[in-house]
């Protein structure tokens, strides 16, 4: 390859900020997802407005509360510092949440669809032959939600991958820590002569949400084949 | 045995269920659409829970009103819905394991081998529901709820969604069923011809009300309950002999009577039922000569009822009795009257079994 090493670590970095940030927001996506396709429940609409207030704020405004309440001294941050000697200010850990915040809507969204989709016949058979609720949500919805969960991981990847706003506001912009690959194209764009590894940089953004989209592209297609041409 | 005595509200009416149905034989829950059949079973299966009564299968309480509620996957019950529900991300056979591998018993019933012979759905084990048939998604949706090892099964019009070839590919297969396993059948229909060849107990149901229990030949017999194709008789008969040249069966119908009817399949000394429609039985007072009828049966007229100023339904006594159709002028022509002697003739294509 013709990365050199600074890219590498971008590149790298950014992945594993998106990862992490889908990766911790997939369990509590598919609860939510399905509580809010299923059920009615007083607070049912503002807690769907709280989760989609990050595709509507400025992602700044975002940054900034994240900042107020995680901070060393925040109501959030200093407990979590003082029981759990954990920390997200500053670190990488603070752009995967705040990635993950801002894609959590994208995600909720398209496994709430996919739940709604599925059939609750199929469901009523499962427990005609035995099996518990618990069973019948692991063998027969979820299995028919993953495109829908499929389609919000890839969303939520995506987001992330140009998550900027919070980010930068969040945890600022620290190489090697929180500088992801939209932050390091930004930092070029401010100093003189940056234009050229910034584009560097543009077309490795360009390559990489490419691959995302074929990687989602050819799970789907298998998923289909799996679940079926009648669904 | 089932025992079912249930009361619901359901939309507009208050529906109320009191009947049993057992083992080893099938009970039809006749009657049309919307008449709360379906809810029975939902109820009885726990997908729905009634507002009032009791609910025991083989002697164990399933449901009583604000005591006892056992949750669906508990009640070692199978299941066949009308429109299968073959979960579609498996394949036919991991769909037939998956009540099997649930099964609630220390004895099953039904090996998975034996299911899968007996249905004839082992060529079709690695496919997709997607890619099946309607016909071939029915028979796999029912070896699904053999292998769950039901205590009894419940049955919500399996063919209603079939067209009538597949009908006739799914319905022996039922009947072998019913043979086999000796489990109580609750079979939910709307259509005569199904409950006639399977059932032998039928609970009719008109608006969540039961209007009458009895066996098939009792309930499905007369002039009250037709299809669209008015009133008709249904007989018990026993194969007495085929005729290969003719393509012929000869069933007995008691008292030394016999029918000739197009050939069936049930082997000579089987039990089987026969419905002639009471249009299709012509009346004659005496025996015609020069005639392409085949059955020729004599009877006497017990009564005879006028459902419309130009139709007069006769019941025959031919032993068992038999109803026929005739228009007001032939009545009138052959003054025909209780008491007196006739002779019934039946087309045998008539008898066409459907």
């Amino acid at each position: 390859m013709f990365l050199s090493a600074d890219e590498v670590n971008v590149l790298i970095l950014s992945l594993q900020v998106a990862t992490w940030s889908v990766a911790a927001s997939m369990v509590p996506a598919v609860a939510i997802g399905w509580l809010l396709a299923r059920y009615d429940f007083p607070g049912k609409t503002a807690l769907d407005a709280i989760l989609h207030l990050p595709l509507v704020l400025p992602p700044v405004v975002v940054g900034y509360v994240l900042l107020v309440l995680f901070a060393p001294k925040g109501p959030l941050g200093e407990p979590l510092r003082e029981w759990f000697g954990f920390s997200f200010a500053f670190s990488w850990r603070g752009a995967v949440l705040a990635s993950a915040v801002m894609g959590f809507p994208l995600m909720t969204q398209a496994i709430r669809l996919s739940a709604q989709g599925v059939d609750r016949k199929l469901e009523q058979a499962a427990r005609t032959l035995g099996a518990p609720p618990w069973q019948v949500f692991l063998t027969v919805t979820l299995p028919l939600m993953a495109p829908g969960v499929l389609a919000g991981t890839v969303l939520s990847f995506a987001r992330s991958l140009g998550e900027f706003g919070a980010t930068i506001t969040f945890v600022s912009n620290i190489p090697g820590e929180t500088r992801t690959l939209p932050l390091a194209i930004y930092t070029y764009t401010q100093v003189p002569g940056g234009e050229g590894p910034g584009l560097r940089l543009v077309l490795i953004s360009v390559v990489v949400a490419l691959l995302a989209l074929a990687g989602a592209e050819f799970l789907n297609r298998a998923l289909t084949r799996r679940i079926g041409v009648s669904g | 045995m089932i025992e079912v005595d249930i009361a619901l509200r359901v939309g507009d009416f208050e529906l109320g269920a009191a009947f049993d149905a057992p083992a080893g034989s099938v009970t039809a829950l006749f009657g049309r659409s919307g008449s709360g059949k379906s809810t029975i079973i939902d109820c009885i299966c726990g997908l729905r829970r009634p507002d009032r009564g009791r609910i025991t299968v083989e002697g164990e309480t399933l449901f009583d009103a604000g005591a006892i509620n056992v949750p669906p996957e508990r009640r070692r019950l199978g299941y066949v819905f009308q429109d299968a529900r073959l979960f579609p991300h498996l394949s036919v056979g991991t769909n037939l394991r998956y009540g099997e591998r649930r099964a609630r018993t220390d004895r099953p019933i039904a090996a998975f081998d034996d299911v899968v012979a007996l249905l004839g759905i082992g060529h079709l084990l690695k496919r997709r529901p997607g890619t099946l048939s309607g016909g071939e998604r029915q028979r796999v949706a029912i070896g699904r709820a053999l292998l769950s090892q039901p205590r009894a099964l419940l049955m919500d019009e399996p063919l209603a969604a079939l067209d009538r070839e597949r009908k006739t590919e799914v319905l022996p297969y039922i009947e072998r069923l019913r043979d086999r396993f000796g489990l109580p059948i609750l079979y939910v229909s709307h259509a005569v011809e199904e409950v006639v060849r399977l059932a032998q107990k039928v609970v009719r149901i008109e608006q969540g009300r039961i209007t009458g229990v009895g066996p098939v030949e009792e309930m499905l017999s007369g002039g009250t309950i037709g299809d669209e194709h008015g009133p008709a008789t249904v007989l018990r008969a026993v194969v007495k002999r085929h005729d290969t040249r003719f393509g012929l069966t000869t069933l007995e119908i008691g008292a030394g009577r016999e029918l000739v009817t197009p050939a069936i399949e049930p082997p000579v000394g089987s039990a089987v039922r026969v419905r002639i429609l009471a249009r299709d039985v012509s009346l004659a007072l005496e025996t015609p000569t020069g005639l392409s009828i085949q059955n020729r049966l004599e009877a006497s007229i017990a009564e005879m009822t006028r459902p419309s100023p130009f139709i007069v339904d006769v019941r025959l006594d031919i032993g068992a009795p038999l109803w026929s159709r005739v228009s007001a002028k032939a009545t009138e022509e052959l003054a025909l009257a209780p008491g007196k002697r006739v002779i019934a003739l039946i087309k045998t294509v008539a008898l066409e079994r459907d």
